[in-house]
């Protein structure tokens, strides 16, 4: 019995191939952009976890110092002596590079702790290691750090287990890579040990976490990528809920028939079931496949991204995770199940003798559009008030939900109304049909309209968001990037020398100087800056008190990022505590594509906190023409290596780049969801082309040609797709006034000013433009060329 | 007796109050036998077939066929006496248009567990649907299906044929025809007819006939 129900229903499919690609392309689509971002987002997490989890850090506590970011190796030496089991470890990045160097020492480890390359070390390579002559990294790793003239000596060996841009050695060698000889940064504790009496007053104990703040830090971002996949998900659910609603309506006759002819309700249910099950599993695997593809061409610039805003090492290549393809099946069982609900509910209480109506099934009833309206001011009504009384990421979100979906159901009846009025002051009687039949074909198409509303608002919300950003960052970077050259040193004798040579070739030496240090309870940094015009004229200072600069440069008062202003909730006239002591809040400046918290002090004042610091970089100030031809003489006076000297247009050119590459993702997600609309809207217009018949014939009949019947359906498309681009328009502005003020002060901790760009929206309309009017060719060129009979068959049905 | 109806009560809601469409109906059918049902339209003619059928389970009165209680019956009980016992002969054929004739023929029969092909085949050759059997029901004429619609049932070897109009959509001639290859399947496979028409003159074809009016058979 089932198998006879099962292949009757699914014969239908086989007769509709058209409807069947719709609802499996909108399927695979959705999932695909669903799995895609699913893809990138878990392989950056397993590249977090795995760099959380280089020496078994997520197992094993650690000591380490109360002050400052590194302790003395005596300290270490006198607490083994106390009896502590204790393993130093050392991790910095190396000078000039991206590479995270850890350093161990392997006799003392935990045996909890991971040591990669074990059996090589086990089986003779220790003396080699131990000895300073070999090192592990991630294969990937390998061909960039073989570059770097520091590593020169030491034999690299492939270790898959180390996350990338990380290179694991003896803790002597990575001291001598590091510069830090004598000194450790943690002492790692042997869990099958007993503390030998209390932690030492000048350490603190760190207990096992997996969290290294790299997670939480790019959450914010996943958050954005999973935000965008989801939307473009909803858009892909909504042509499948429009695919799946015509097909139970087309094949109601055969519900009823089955149903009439001794199958039961529950057994007509359950194969339903199973033909969605069957249909959204082959949807999800191609779905998933194409994910992957997605997810394999934006990873780099993800990876560049994460690597550029955060320095988290993500690989730019992607490996299959079985959770992911789990994952991906599963949301597109559960979004086709979703679609159908309805159609099922219907179906489980269909009286057998009710006759089919699709024509019915796409007009909406006024009841039920009375209610998507109520329910979309409800929507908006929520938006505002997690606008007013919400907080932090989640609420941010919860008005960018309540916003876009609340608008997208009122949708129609806006289109409604527009039409209704269009209707009511036209004049002839061609286009008092034309707006009357328009209207009737809204509540088919509004699923489609809705789509593309979702899509063009998240292209222009998006799309205004990143052009702000763009053009804030751009005057951002002209007024902190004043000096005309940028210098780096590798050691104090060299800058003394190189100082030296250059004070009477240019106007100010500036330099730069910094440290790390925990800003009211987060890791940050404090810079030491000169007393210069360069940065009284330029620095872009949000707030500041009156004298700020003169405060500064006296060390009467610190400088602090917006950042930790908004983070810490401080401002003006509070008090940093800082190490040496506290000093009071005298400005707050802008400090965009920085995650974390920053305080400028006097370098005065920075010396005398922090006399071990060196300064080891400066800015060069001189005239601008004359910046090529002194970059040129010290280059060859001092034969610097590649990466000492930065000129200001470099640097401006680096940073607009990662900025670019930043924006890459959401920019092609931008696209694929206007994709996957224009795709919704094809499949709505070529569906409501085969039931529509009876309203087009009779005015055929009356002397209409099927070619201009077929011109009025494609003029019909354009105009709604106009009206929906217009309503769109404030909705994308005001989507992008919530990422800028609420979303992006919440994830990066900095507002950004909302500027306008009508050039980019007269783009994106003629896109929109394009998209309906392929979408609307199709089914009106059919219509144009549909044969006679066809139109006769309407009348001949008739009863 | 296959089936026996018993003061047979139905009426409907509506606006204006319950509108009462049978009003005591009692009628018997033993196996074999053919009974033709007429009356004017909204005599409550098709009421009872599709009460008959178990397709409406509410109602007053008894309705017992092949010695099952239908008012007894569940969901699931009244779709397996539809599966099992009925057949079904709808005047608008509702044919599965997704399958060809051949697959439609073999529909009910495979869905009741009954699939005989040489019987199907047979059944196709009497029907004179032999050379249409991979034709879809769109390319075929209101005949033409009905006579798929025919086979179908039968195919099934159903104890009882209900027959709603089975000619209604038909011109004369072919209606005829219809009827003719009915009825002489039903006497030759010893199945009951119930048929519903308007057609005193293809109802006067039958062994007994039963005339409703306002809800009650009055000859």
């Amino acid at each position: 019995m089932m198998r006879a129900g099962l292949s009757a229903l699914l014969s239908h499919w086989w007769r509709h191939p058209l409807q069947l690609a719709m609802l499996l392309l909108g399927l695979s689509l959705a999932t695909a952009l669903w799995s895609g971002v699913q893809a990138i987002n878990a392989e950056a997490r397993a590249a977090y976890a795995q760099a959380a989890s280089a020496l078994g850090q997520d197992r094993l506590a650690r000591l380490v110092p109360v002050d400052g970011d590194v302790l003395d190796q005596a300290d270490y030496v006198a607490l083994r002596r106390l009896g502590w089991a204790v393993s130093p470890v050392i991790d910095g990045t190396l000078p000039d590079t991206r590479l995270r160097i850890l350093g161990i020492e392997p006799l003392t480890m935990p045996q909890n702790a991971t040591l990669p390359g074990a059996p090589g070390l086990m089986s003779g390579d220790l003396a080699a290691f131990l000895a300073g002559g070999l090192a592990f990294a991630h294969p990937d790793t390998l061909a960039s750090a073989e570059r770097a003239d520091q590593l020169t000596g030491l034999r690299l060996v492939p270790a898959e287990e180390l996350p990338p841009m990380t290179l694991l050695a003896d803790i002597g060698t990575a001291q001598r890579l590091l510069k830090m000889e004598g000194r450790v940064t943690a002492l790692l504790l042997d869990p099958d040990h007993p503390l030998p009496g209390p932690v030492p007053a000048n350490f603190t104990l760190v207990p096992p976490t997996s969290d290294d703040g790299l997670a939480r830090l790019t959450d914010s971002f996943h958050l954005n990528l999973t935000a965008f996949g989801f939307l473009a998900f909803a858009v892909g659910v909504f042509i499948v809920h429009s695919a799946i609603g015509l097909a139970f309506e087309q094949r109601r006759p055969v519900f009823a028939t089955l149903r009439a002819l001794g199958l039961p309700a529950s057994v007509l249910t359950l194969i339903l079931l199973a033909e969605l099950l069957i249909l959204s599993l082959v949807a999800g695997t191609i779905g998933v496949a194409l994910g992957y593809g997605v997810a394999a061409a934006l990873l780099p610039d993800v990876a560049a991204t994460l690597g550029g805003l955060y320095d988290a090492p993500v690989p730019g290549s992607l490996s299959l995770r079985p959770e992911w393809w789990g994952a991906g099946l599963a949301i597109a069982v559960i979004g086709t199940l979703a679609a159908a609900a309805q159609s099922l509910w219907r179906i489980w209480h269909l009286p057998i003798l009710a006759p089919a109506r699709p024509r019915a099934w796409a007009l909406a009833s006024a009841q039920s559009a009375r209610w998507q309206l109520a329910a979309g001011g409800a929507l908006l009504a929520m938006a505002l008030v997690a606008l007013g009384l919400g907080s932090g990421l989640w609420a941010g979100f919860t008005v960018l939900a309540g916003l876009l979906i609340g608008a997208a159901l009122i949708l129609p009846a806006i289109l409604a109304a527009l039409t209704g009025l269009a209707s009511g002051l036209s004049q002839g009687v061609l286009a008092q049909w034309f707006w009357a039949d328009t209207r009737q074909q809204l509540p088919g198409l509004s699923l489609a309209l809705m789509a593309l509303l979702l899509a063009l608002a998240t292209n222009v919300g998006v799309g205004t968001m990143v052009a702000s950003f763009r053009s804030t960052f751009t005057g951002w970077l002209d007024q902190r990037l004043a000096s005309e050259l940028y210098l780096t040193t590798r050691n104090e004798t060299e800058a003394t020398e190189i100082t030296a040579w250059l004070r009477p070739k240019v106007d100010a030496i500036l330099p730069i100087v910094t440290v790390e240090a925990v800003l009211m309870g987060q890791p940050g940094d404090i810079y030491g800056v000169a007393d210069h015009a360069t940065y009284r004229d330029n620095w872009p200072l949000l707030d500041a008190a009156p004298g700020v600069w003169d405060d500064i440069a006296s060390g009467r008062a610190v400088l602090i990022n917006e950042q930790l202003a908004r983070r810490a909730d401080i401002g003006i006239g509070d008090s940093l505590p800082l190490p040496g002591g506290a000093l009071p809040i005298a400005g707050i400046y802008s400090d965009y594509g920085n995650p974390s918290p920053q305080a400028m002090v006097g370098l005065r004042q920075f010396t005398a906190r922090f006399p071990e610091v060196a300064p080891l970089r400066f800015g060069l100030r001189l005239p601008e023409d004359a910046a090529p031809a002194l970059a040129d003489a010290l280059q060859s006076q001092f034969d610097l290596p590649e990466g000492t000297l930065i000129d200001q247009a470099g640097i401006k050119a680096f940073s607009l780049t990662v900025f670019d590459r930043t924006f890459t993702v959401t920019a092609a997600l931008n696209l694929l969801t206007l994709g996957v609309a224009g795709l919704a809207m094809f499949a709505s217009l070529i569906t409501l082309a085969g039931i529509r018949l009876p309203q087009l014939a009779p005015v055929w009949a009356m002397g209409m040609t099927q070619r201009r019947l077929a011109a009025l359906d494609l003029l019909r498309t354009l105009l709604l797709a106009v009206m929906t681009a217009v309503a769109a328009l404030p909705l994308g502005l005001a989507l992008a006034w919530v990422l800028l003020a609420v979303v992006n002060v919440e994830a990066f901790g900095w507002r950004l000013p909302l500027q306008i760009f009508p050039a980019d929206w007269l783009r994106l309309f003629a896109a929109s433009l394009a998209a309906a009017g392929f979408a609307a060719l199709l089914p009106s060129l059919q219509l144009a060329r549909r044969a006679p009979t066809d139109l006769l068959r309407v009348f001949a049905n008739e009863r | 007796m296959l089936l026996t109806v018993t003061d047979l009560v139905k009426s409907y809601e509506s606006a204006d109050g319950r509108i009462p469409v049978l009003a005591g109906v009692s009628l018997s059918l033993a196996a074999g036998q053919s009974l033709a049902l007429t009356g004017e339209s909204g005599s409550g003619k098709s009421t009872l077939l599709h009460l008959v059928a178990g397709l409406d389970p509410d109602f007053g009165g008894q309705i017992v066929l092949a010695g099952q209680s239908v008012a007894d019956l569940d969901d699931a009980g009244r779709a397996a006496l539809r599966r099992g016992t009925v057949g079904l002969v709808f005047q608008q054929f509702n044919l599965i248009p997704s399958l060809d004739v051949a697959a439609n023929l073999a529909f009910h029969a495979r869905l009741t567990g009954r699939h005989d092909a040489r019987w199907t085949a047979q059944l196709a050759e009497v029907l004179g649907l032999s050379h249409l059997l991979s034709r879809y029901p769109e390319q075929l004429s209101g005949g033409q299906q009905q006579r798929v619609a025919i086979g179908r049932t039968l195919a099934a070897r159903p104890r009882l044929v209900l027959a709603d109009e089975p000619t209604g959509n038909l011109d004369e001639a072919t209606g005829d025809a219809v009827l003719d290859l009915m009825l002489g399947l039903v006497a030759q496979t010893g199945t009951a007819l119930l048929l519903v028409t308007h057609s005193p003159r293809l109802a006067a074809r039958l062994d007994r006939t039963a005339h409703l009016r306002a809800g009650k058979i009055v000859s």
